[in-house]
């Protein structure tokens, strides 16, 4: 071991350290914790100094912006969405990834390398295709049946959420469940379970952590999704709070009524950054694991 | 021994409806952006007519679906070039240096990530409005004259700092998982050899993380691509003038201008080209031996 002093130059360096880090910090706080204080000020609040700390709180601004504004409504709509789609994703996912990762069968490769290329296509490519497939399918249904219910179905939508992350989804379970020994199963299967059970009762338990991760990264995705959504339901009040705020801010731009738009902004981002706060250990742990995600 | 048949059934339970969904929803669309690109198809009438490379004859010539792609190139550039730099020294920093509330500025520099587009672009539209914004508030403390940043000539920069602000964390936390796995004793033996931290940082610390390095160039491009349409949509729908249009939201758009969906995916084809190409250009340039430790 070798022993060194601090020397100036090093303290300078030091200081100069803290210095950067502390303007990146306060260059990403201020402007979320910003529209935090603008969400509770007044009307007339909002035409004086932006730096004007509110001269009370007007919580009036969020009453507004859940009733008049709909947020009530997009914010169910949102959970529901999501809900759904976190459901679809795990109960189609999992036994997959679990085959994929541990199964030797025909084909294997094959299905392997497909969901690998998955992870090179984004949504917002194909999202014009999926809606033609959709409308050529309502039009089809709508001859046979009288109607068609594949557009403004929220289900559809948390089909299309769902089937799109599942190769994200797939690459991150699977690299899980082929780190496993496969001395797991031969017990299980000794003490008489079957595929099924030792799949459900012995496998799935394991991989709780990479579960956990999986459903956090879909779930800031689903819950913060707006292209998709837009394009499949044409009924604006049944968005989701990302697409009715961001129709909101648009409406903002002519009549100026910038409280209950910062509110609905401030009910967006409020789940999501408790969630982070709650599990950003596991998040930015299971990033490294995951990589991919844009 | 378990039966054959068993096992056979068992694997196409599991698998099946992954194939099926994945199918119907990723590989159908993906074929069908290469198909569609060769037909006309209005946006009122789903008939389809065959045209074959008409709609990429008539792309050539559209000025403002060139307008779209360099603007979306030049995204792809300035992102890129100004995260990775941030993000590089910053996680060199973090994992390097002994940091009071090391895990605070990890934790803090990931939150814009982790925020919808919608709400990044109400913060930055806050932060850019003319008269009661954000910076312009600055400026004036200073005597400047405030700056019409989502104007004709600042919108790209705008979007180029919005975008930075989004994806530092992000690439940090990536880098800074590939530095820490860099042994101690390298430096310890640079150290002694008198070698700066600089000096530390680009001989030891940029070489070793290469192949990482280069991983996260292709996601900058594929990302950026999705990342610009998400901004630019959210934030100035492609004007002043299509100052700020990008490729992606130039198709998007296809179905309310009227070009049609044959045309939109046209552009659809020449982005999944350009960024394979780009991706496969970059992976060429930046191919070096790789270092073990």
């Amino acid at each position: 071991m070798r022993l060194k002093k601090e020397s100036r130059g090093d303290r300078i360096y030091k200081i100069f350290i803290y210095v950067v880090l502390s303007i990146l910090a306060v260059l990403i706080l201020v402007p979320v914790l910003w529209v935090m204080v603008a969400s509770v000020k007044e009307t007339s609040e909002h035409y004086g100094s932006p730096w004007a700390l509110p001269s009370h709180i007007h919580w009036q601004n969020f009453a507004d912006a859940w009733n008049e504004a709909n947020m009530g409504g997009y914010m169910f709509h949102s959970v529901s969405i999501t809900v759904m789609a976190l459901a679809i994703l795990l109960i189609v996912a999992l036994p997959a990834s679990y085959c994929l990762a541990r199964f030797k069968f025909v084909g294997r490769k094959f299905l392997n390398t497909c969901f690998m290329a998955g992870l090179f296509i984004n949504v917002n490519y194909i999202v014009v295709p999926i809606y033609l497939m959709l409308s050529d399918g309502d039009k089809w249904l709508k001859g046979f049946l009288g109607s068609g219910f594949l557009l403004n179905n929220h289900f559809i939508v948390a089909v299309v959420y769902a089937a799109t992350a599942l190769p994200f989804t797939i690459y991150l379970l699977s690299s899980y469940f082929s780190t496993l020994p496969h001395d797991f199963e031969e017990a299980a299967y000794i003490d008489g379970a079957g595929y099924t059970r030792t799949m459900l009762q012995v496998i799935f338990p394991m991989a709780k952590p990479s579960i956990i991760t999986v459903i956090l990264f879909n779930f800031l995705s689903f819950w913060n999704e707006y292209i998709i959504i837009k394009t499949l339901v044409t009924d604006k009040n049944a968005w989701t709070l990302p697409a009715g705020l961001l129709n909101l801010m648009q409406a903002q731009q002519s009549a100026a009524e910038y409280g209950p738009m910062y509110a609905g902004l401030v009910l967006v981002m409020l789940p999501v950054l408790i969630l982070y706060i709650c599990v950003q250990k596991n998040l930015t742990k299971g990033m490294t694991v995951g990589g991919l995600k844009g | 021994m378990k039966s054959n048949f068993r096992r056979t059934s068992f694997i196409c339970l599991c698998v099946i409806p992954a194939v099926i969904l994945f199918a119907i929803f990723m590989v159908a669309p993906t074929f069908n952006v290469f198909r569609l690109s060769l037909y006309q198809r209005s946006t009122f009438n789903p008939n389809e007519v065959f045209i074959g490379m008409k709609n990429f004859q008539m792309l050539m010539k559209d000025a403002t679906f060139i307008r779209s792609m360099q603007n979306m190139l030049l995204l792809i550039v300035m992102v890129t070039v100004f995260t990775m730099a941030t993000a590089l020294v910053f996680a060199g920093i973090l994992t390097r240096e002994k940091i009071r509330g090391q895990s605070f500025f990890r934790v803090v520099f990931y939150i814009p990530n982790i925020l919808s587009v919608v709400v990044i672009s109400g913060i930055f539209s806050a932060i850019y409005d003319i008269d009661r914004g954000l910076l312009n508030s600055i400026l004036n403390l200073f005597g400047a004259e405030g700056v019409l940043w989502k104007g004709e000539k600042h919108v790209i920069m705008s979007l180029v700092i919005a975008m930075v602000w989004q994806a530092i964390g992000y690439y940090m936390v990536m880098y800074m998982a590939s530095m820490s796995a860099v042994p101690g004793s390298l430096y310890e033996s640079a150290e002694i050899d008198g070698a700066e931290r600089v000096t530390q940082f680009f001989q030891i610390t940029i070489p070793l993380i290469w192949t990482n390095i280069r991983t996260t160039l292709t996601f900058f491009i594929i990302s950026t691509i999705n990342m610009a349409f998400l901004f630019v949509s959210a934030m100035t729908s492609g004007g002043p003038n299509n100052a700020s249009n990008v490729a992606l939201l130039y198709m998007y758009n296809q179905k309310n201008l009227g070009g049609g969906y044959g045309y939109a995916m046209a552009i659809g084809v020449v982005i999944f080209l350009v960024s394979f190409g780009l991706s496969a250009l970059v992976n060429k340039v930046t191919e070096r031996d790789i270092l073990e430790y």
